[in-house]
């Protein structure tokens, strides 16, 4: 059974990058009909870092993952690990492990079996694989599990094991493919704490998928916002937040109003615009853009701020249209001059009271850093 | 109507139902009572008597067919069931493609070619080979025997096969297990159930069959079917009942753990 696999590849010199792929594409299908998952993706995923892939279903995040783990090869490009191509290696060969969406735990070995099999696979000694899975066992609070078999623990356990599992022949990178989302709201908050932690603690690199951007923003250290197969922006969770490269990203990320405007003058990182409803707005640029004619105005919904229109103050004018309390925070629909609809939101306390009624004229004051102009 | 449609409370329905097991299982309840007539008569009954079955276990041409059959149908069983296996991981771990479905076909098609033509076949073939080889041992009828099997032994593999969860082999990889070992460590174990009841179905098709038989046997290698069939061409005594009986509790023991085995799986 044990077989020598001294051909994984062992690293010499480790650069500061885990992962780089390099202009990786994956196209499926014959000629007539492609259809192409990734095109010509770059991105550099630093050592020690939690990296997220966040896009919507469809969007290559998963493809990207599958492409490092090995189970799936690229049209073209190259996925450097630590400074060497792992683009032709199968994935028994690559110093990768993953956590799978639904675990994939093998349901005929208890939870410790389950744990040892990576190492078994690698060769190691009978008493450092033990104390290794003891290890793995005590990291992931399940020492009580070991002789379960997989079918006998919960979900949120079974995402436990998985995790050991994945961890257990110390990685460089460990690829997580949506493993949060078949457990419930609740463990699901418990255990992105969790993943945090497992990542400081072992301190290996964790690529990380998911659509739902929450998560991302809450876990990661990088972020990379993909759709149709393509990378819109890598930023930090505020990077990404507030500085959207594209109409895309902000849509995607948060909630965004949109307003149609016209350029009127541009200088610096600054543009001058013109709203469809008249009014005049300072907006800020991404970086090398120069936007010229119709563009698209975003502005957050927290960082704008309603007042009852008194005539007195100038600002964007509209009429209030509905009040929606979530708790947390309300937000206020305001319909604006050229018809476009403006959301507020404000910060609730347990005091607040609603003085603006729906139907009444308002004006909406921004912050000077409050618009910005994207990208389409 | 109020009431739910409930095909138990039509007309008839009991009645019906008890002819059709009646005439299912009233032959062979007989046949198994006459084992035990202390009489010579398969028809009159002379009281109760375990002599046929002493008689069928003391007749060395019954033994040796017993024998023959049980050795036939395991090796026949055991190699239609490695190549069944082999068949269903082919078809159903690769990529979609033209002509996969063609496959499925060719390899039940033994099912729906009338066992008679099959027969005539393989008498052909193999006197042919008799000829020019002058072997004229049980080979011919092993072959034979694995040939009907195999479509048998395929279906419950390839079910479980296809049952079976693709990231696990996925998993295994990733762990670094070789596609040899990932296959031993975790496809197989997980697809023992399979084998096990495919196998068990070829051995019980094997031991029962007798018009294949028939057509390719040589000289004196008569199974326990086809001893039977030319014992009932001369004189009927309940030493045939007796075997069957035995044959039958042979048959209900095999299905008995295919059922309990099939049920463990779910």
């Amino acid at each position: 059974m044990r077989e020598n696999k001294g051909d994984i590849l062992l690293l010499e010199n480790p650069c500061r990058f885990a992962i780089e792929v390099r202009g990786v594409s994956r196209i499926y299908g014959a000629s007539s009909e492609r259809v192409t998952a990734l095109g010509g993706v770059f991105v550099s995923i630093r050592e020690n870092e939690f990296f997220t892939l966040l896009g919507p279903s469809g969007c290559g995040k998963t493809t990207l993952l599958r492409l490092i783990a090995g189970f799936d090869f690229p049209t073209e490009g190259e996925i450097l690990l630590h400074g060497q191509d792992i683009a032709p290696l199968p994935p028994f060969k690559r110093p990768v492990n993953t956590v799978f969406q639904n675990y994939a735990l093998f349901p005929h070995m208890t939870v410790a079996q389950n744990i040892a099999f990576g190492l078994e696979m690698l060769g190691k000694p009978k008493d450092e694989i033990r104390a290794r899975v003891d290890e793995m066992l005590k990291l992931v609070h399940m020492e009580q599990m070991r002789d379960r078999y997989t079918g006998q623990i919960s979900g949120g356990q079974q995402q436990r094991v998985a995790l050991a599992r994945a961890l257990a022949p110390q990685p460089k990178v460990l690829l997580l493919d949506e493993p949060l989302s078949a457990l419930d709201y609740k463990l699901r908050k418990e255990m992105q704490i969790e993943l945090k932690r497992l990542q400081s603690e072992t301190g290996i690199t964790f690529i990380f998928v998911t659509h739902d951007q929450e998560e991302a923003l809450t876990m990661s250290d990088r972020i990379a916002v993909m759709s149709a197969g393509r990378i819109h922006q890598v930023g930090t969770a505020r990077e990404i937040y507030d500085r959207p490269a594209d109409r895309f990203v902000a849509d995607f990320i948060g909630e965004t109003n949109f307003l149609q405007a016209t350029v009127v003058g541009t200088a610096n990182d600054r543009a001058t615009v013109r709203l469809a409803s008249g009014e005049i707005l300072d907006a800020g640029l991404p970086e090398r853009f120069k936007p010229q004619g119709e563009v698209t105005v975003v502005i957050r919904p927290e960082h704008a701020q309603l007042f009852a229109d008194d005539g007195e103050e100038s600002g964007i004018k509209g009429v209030l249209e509905n009040v929606v309390y979530f708790g947390t925070d309300t937000h206020y629909h305001v319909r604006l001059g050229g018809g476009d609809i403006f959301i507020v939101r404000r910060q609730n306390t347990r005091t607040s009271v609603d003085v603006l009624e729906p139907g009444v004229p308002v004006g909406i004051r921004l912050g000077s850093d409050a618009a910005l102009v994207l990208r389409d | 109507m109020a009431e739910r449609f409930d095909i138990k409370r039509q007309v008839g329905f009991s009645t019906v139902a008890m002819i059709c097991f009646f005439l299912l299982y009233l032959p062979i309840a007989t046949l198994v009572v006459y084992a035990f007539n202390a009489g010579t008569s398969i028809a009159i009954w002379e009281g109760f008597s375990l002599r046929w079955f002493r008689q069928a276990w003391n007749n060395q041409q019954v033994i040796d067919a017993s024998l023959r059959s049980l050795q036939i149908a395991s090796a026949a069983a055991i190699i239609a069931t490695i190549l069944a296996t082999m068949a269903a991981i082919a078809t159903t771990r690769t990529a979609r493609y033209r002509g996969l479905s063609l496959k499925y076909s060719f390899i039940n098609l033994p099912l729906m070619i009338p066992e008679i033509v099959c027969a005539v076949a393989l008498l052909i073939l193999f006197s042919r080979i008799k000829i020019w080889t002058g072997y004229s041992g049980l080979g011919y009828l092993i072959i034979a025997h694995t040939a009907f099997c195999i479509p048998f032994a395929y279906l419950p593999i390839r079910a479980r096969l296809e049952s079976m969860d693709l990231a696990l082999e996925r998993a295994a990889a990733d762990l670094y297990a070789t596609p040899l070992q990932a296959f031993r460590r975790v496809s197989l174990p997980l697809l023992w159930p399979g084998i096990i009841a495919g196998l068990m179905l070829a051995f019980v098709i094997s031991l029962d069959n007798v018009v294949i038989t028939e057509f390719v046997k040589s000289g004196g290698q008569d199974t326990l079917p086809t001893y039977m069939l030319g014992q009932l061409r001369r004189v009927v005594t309940p030493e045939m009942n007796a075997i069957s009986t035995v044959f039958l509790l042979l048959s209900l023991g095999i299905v008995t753990i295919f059922f309990f085995i099939s049920r463990h799986k779910n």
